[in-house]
């Protein structure tokens, strides 16, 4: 198939040499009940880009990010990561092997400043005793020291200095959603995903936001997996896309490529389905 | 001190920076707020980071002359590179970090820059946009990396990096750095400002060390600033005043400069620095109180009544305790009890607890918001100045502050007012020259070394303080003959929370009008606690319930303006409401926040029309530049209002 060909292109629409596969998703399958969420779907994530999963309401875009995210656990196919056959786990071991994720409807701890919601994001980092911790001595305010530096140079590169000791439920969305990331951020994340990250945004904290999940590319190498609805922002800041309409992939590609896409088209102008 | 130089050996920026690191070599001169961290550099490791930077400099080729643009926040590095720019015999051109490439393009092009230290990827890229324009640019320096990773370094550095080069070619740089420090002296120029004028493009006010270093002296011995004292640096780096706190002041006597973490955090950075000295233009305490009115609003009642009845009575007692004034026993006790349960911890809050001097200039300030500040025991004053003379031309003395007035001459500076009502002033810190433009030098500043300001004002024969009316060239006559000096209106009309700007028109015409920019968080806070939904700032101002308390305004100050024989003339008929804010991006204002009257008169042409031809509204299609450059438009109905006029109070015919 043309698409699997195009998705094996080795540079970046601007350029940039794409790494080694970082993540490949094998016929993914995967089912609730008589529902079928997705159908047997492949892609595979390289290192170093950002990877936009696009499609209509419904096209099981979130369930995928919760497959990536070890949330779900499919019915049939395989996850291959770095390189080896990925075993069902609990989201916090997935957590451990460096995938990071923020949430369509934020997650926060409303009532905790956006200091404390971020540092909980270093806690695959905290290795301290609980001894240690009541004590405060030795190991855990060694650790502390250092994941509070770690925090404090996500909020320093997210710009938030001004809200670190704000309750985020006081905050306004935009900024909630940066809190969000950064603290994915701060568990210095291999592969980061974000569900719909500008969701509900104006044009102006897209603009931010965009330049944030870029600047993260670029700056830490992080390697990035997103769903976004807002087609002008995908298309601009992705390297790859992959389409998905009804649990099924309908295209793959670069950017330019998935906009000629003519099932992609019909997908996003509403042709009639055949099944 | 044993080996203690003559005061007057202190000559220069660079010698000063001598001094200090021998005399107060551990104290603090520079902190800055990083990783929510205080980090602090003593005058010794300022010494040493501007030391190799000027090294750097003559590695890079800087030739003694050479203007060294600086672009960026307050920020250490950046100061260390202004100084480091002296040592190595160039001229520090600090630009507004907000003006656009083009504004940009126009100052780094009239002053030949031939480098510039640029403080993050926003500025580097501004200037590379223009960089066509610049063939004289060689090299850019930044402070901070983040984004840069990608660009070529043939053009571009790091500040780390250009110091390591500095520091490696130390055996042949440092005998020139040597050389070119030993020529310098009180002629030499010590830096070069643009001011943003309210009419036509900026000029290069081109200042000597003499200049800044007797400013700063004279203006230091004046307020008995010590050492260890302490200022936030906050306002534009570009901006005189910052230029003589920051530096002038700091380097003659010793004190430290704290930078903010960034511009949203300064309230905090403030509370937390505590500085001692304080400088804020008139926008910044209104703000402030408006923030302070609009959040005891939300308080209950009994914080409510407490507020009101302290500030009652420091109102009354605080002004006069400041000025040593006697006041009697019962009411210190009670300013004293005030002072504990409501004053103390409000200034702990705005962090002034330590400010043992405060400064505001730049525009007129409210009576009340005046009043407010120093009934909190807050030492505020007021000054009067301009770049071409290094600030200060009068100041105000302890003991004898007021609102209406700007001071009297500041140390060793003599003023005169000429038959045109214009104030002239010579003093130690009047400018050489503007850079590359003898015509206007010599339309300001006269052969005897005299310099017309451009602002109209009298010497108040009992005080000797001088009061400014307005800017001499827009104080005029109505159609009727009477005066019309509209910044004295504007200002009246300003003094209101909910009014943010207010421009007003009038000169030979029959009647005087008025624009108004609403205050966005004053009526917001309003529309919030009196169920008014608005989407944007466009609808608030349209609110018919906005223009009803705007209307009130209005006529408060037509009434006030009646009992003034001069300017009874000068009341308001009508006004309308701006649809946007007047935003320096599209030239209304200037960066330091001064409204360009023209550009607004010529912008809003079918607005001001409107006002005088009858109409009740009227529809007009805006042009905007947004921050990035790019343009768009935005199109509004404008109601226009009829305001109240009050009647003439005419008591002698004779006197106008």
């Amino acid at each position: 198939m043309s698409e699997s060909q195009l998705a094996a292109a080795d540079t970046t629409p601007d350029g940039r040499p794409l790494g080694g596969t970082l993540m490949e998703m094998k016929n993914i399958t995967l089912r609730f009940g008589g529902v079928v969420a997705i159908k047997d779907i492949s892609f595979d994530i390289r290192e170093g880009e950002i990877r936009a999963i696009i499609g209509p309401n419904g096209a099981g875009k979130s369930s995928m990010l919760n497959v990536i995210n070890g949330f779900y656990h499919p019915q049939e196919g395989e996850i291959w990561y770095r390189g080896a056959r990925r075993k069902a786990m609990k989201p916090y071991q997935i957590a451990k092997l460096g995938i990071a994720r923020t949430f369509q409807n934020i997650a926060l701890f409303k009532g905790m400043s956006t200091l404390d919601n971020i540092m909980t994001g270093r806690f695959t980092h905290m290795n301290a005793s609980l001894f240690s911790q009541i004590l405060w001595h030795g190991k855990a305010a060694r650790e502390e020291n250092e994941n509070r530096e770690k925090v404090e140079r996500i909020i320093d590169f997210l710009e938030i200095q001004s809200i670190r000791k704000t309750p985020v439920g006081r905050l306004p969305y935009g900024l909630q959603k940066r809190v969000e990331l950064g603290r994915a951020l701060v568990a210095e994340p291999s592969l980061l995903l974000l569900d719909e990250p500008m969701a509900g945004m104006n044009v102006e904290e897209k603009e931010d936001m965009s330049r944030f999940i870029l600047d993260v590319n670029e700056e830490f190498g992080t390697t990035i997996a997103l769903i976004e609805h807002d087609m002008g922002v995908v298309m601009d800041i992705s390297d790859r896309v992959v389409v998905l309409d009804y649990g099924r992939k309908i295209g793959d590609g670069t950017p330019d490529e998935v906009r000629g896409n003519q099932a992609v088209i019909d997908a996003y102008l509403g042709v009639p389905h055949d099944d | 001190m044993s080996s203690h130089k003559r005061e007057n050996a202190y000559e220069t920026v660079p010698q000063l920076l001598a001094r200090n690191v021998h005399q107060f070599g551990n104290n603090p001169a520079y902190r800055l707020k990083e990783l929510g961290i205080w980090q602090s550099w003593t005058w010794a490791e300022s010494a040493a980071e501007i030391d190799s930077m000027a090294l750097g400099l003559v590695d890079l080729g800087l030739e003694v002359g050479d203007h060294v643009a600086i672009i960026g926040r307050n920020h250490p590095v950046l100061y260390w590179a202004m100084v480091a720019v002296q040592c190595a015999g160039g001229v520090p051109v600090p630009l507004y970090k907000d003006s656009g490439s083009e504004e940009m393009a126009f100052v780094l092009e009239h002053c030949d820059a031939r480098f510039a230290f640029a403080e993050d990827q926003e500025q580097v890229d501004k200037i590379m946009e223009v960089a066509e324009q610049l063939p004289k640019l060689e090299s850019l320096v930044f402070v901070d990396p983040r984004g840069l990773r990608k660009y070529g370094r043939e053009k571009l550095r790091h500040y780390q990096d250009l110091q390591a080069a500095g520091r490696h070619a130390r055996d042949t740089a440092a005998a020139v750095l040597e050389e070119r420090l030993q020529a310098q002296c009180a002629d030499t120029t010590a830096v070069m400002l643009y001011t943003s004028g309210t009419t036509g493009r900026p000029k290069g006010v081109v200042l000597s060390n003499r200049n800044v270093v007797q400013a700063s002296k004279l203006s230091a011995e004046f307020d008995s600033l010590r050492h260890d004292d302490s200022v936030l640096a906050y306002l534009p780096m570009a901006w005189v005043g910052d230029f003589v706190f920051s530096i002038g002041q700091a380097y003659y006597t010793g004190f430290c400069v704290n930078c903010p973490e960034s511009a949203d955090t300064m309230q905090a950075d403030l509370r937390e620095i505590g500085p001692s000295y304080f400088f804020a233009p008139p926008r910044y305490f209104e703000g402030l109180l408006t923030s302070v009115q609009i959040r005891m609003e939300d308080a209950s009642r009994l914080k409510k009544w407490l507020f009101k009845s302290a500030m009652a009575h420091a109102r009354a007692v605080g002004p006069d305790l400041l000025d040593g004034k006697p006041v009697g026993a019962w009411d210190r006790l009670k300013y004293a009890l005030c002072d504990y349960l409501v004053i103390g911890p409000l200034k702990n809050t705005l962090g002034m607890s330590r400010v043992r001097l405060g400064y505001t200039a730049g525009e007129a300030i409210g009576p009340d918001i005046f009043d407010f500040y120093r009934a909190l025991g807050i030492n505020l004053k007021q000054l009067y100045g301009q770049t071409e003379a290094t600030v200060f031309i009068t100041i105000q003395p302890d003991g004898e502050v007021r609102a209406d007035t700007v001071g009297v001459p500041a140390p060793e500076v003599e003023i005169r007012i000429d038959d045109k009502d214009e104030v002239h002033y010579r003093s130690p810190g009047t400018f050489i020259e503007y850079f590359k433009n003898p015509e206007s030098t010599a339309s300001t500043k006269d052969p005897e070394g005299w310099v017309a300001t451009g602002d109209a004002g009298f010497i108040e024969e009992d005080t000797g303080h001088l009061r400014i009316i307005d800017r001499a060239k827009d104080v005029g006559k109505t159609a009727t003959g009477d005066m019309f000096a509209p910044k004295f209106v504007e200002n009246k009309i300003k003094f209101y929370p909910d009014i943010l700007e207010a421009v007003v028109f009038g000169a030979d015409r029959d009647r005087c009008t008025a624009f108004i920019n609403i205050d966005l968080t004053a009526v917001g806070n309003w529309a919030e606690r009196n169920n008014v939904a608005y989407a944007s700032y466009q609808e608030l101002a349209g609110h018919p319930r906005v223009a009803e308390i705007i209307s009130s305004h209005i006529e408060t100050v037509n009434r006030s303006l009646a009992e003034d024989e001069m300017l009874s003339g000068c009341q308001i008929h009508r006004f309308l409401i701006l649809h946007k804010e007047l935003d320096p991006d599209d030239g209304e204002i200037t960066r330091t926040r001064k409204v360009r009257r023209r550009v607004v008169e010529e912008r809003y042409a079918d607005l001001l029309d409107a006002l005088y031809n009858g109409s009740e509204n009227v529809h007009v299609e805006t042009e905007v530049t947004y921050e990035d450059g790019r343009k768009g438009s935005i199109s509004a109905d404008i109601q226009l209002h009829d305001a109240v006029i009050a009647d003439r109070v005419r008591t002698v015919e004779s006197a106008a």
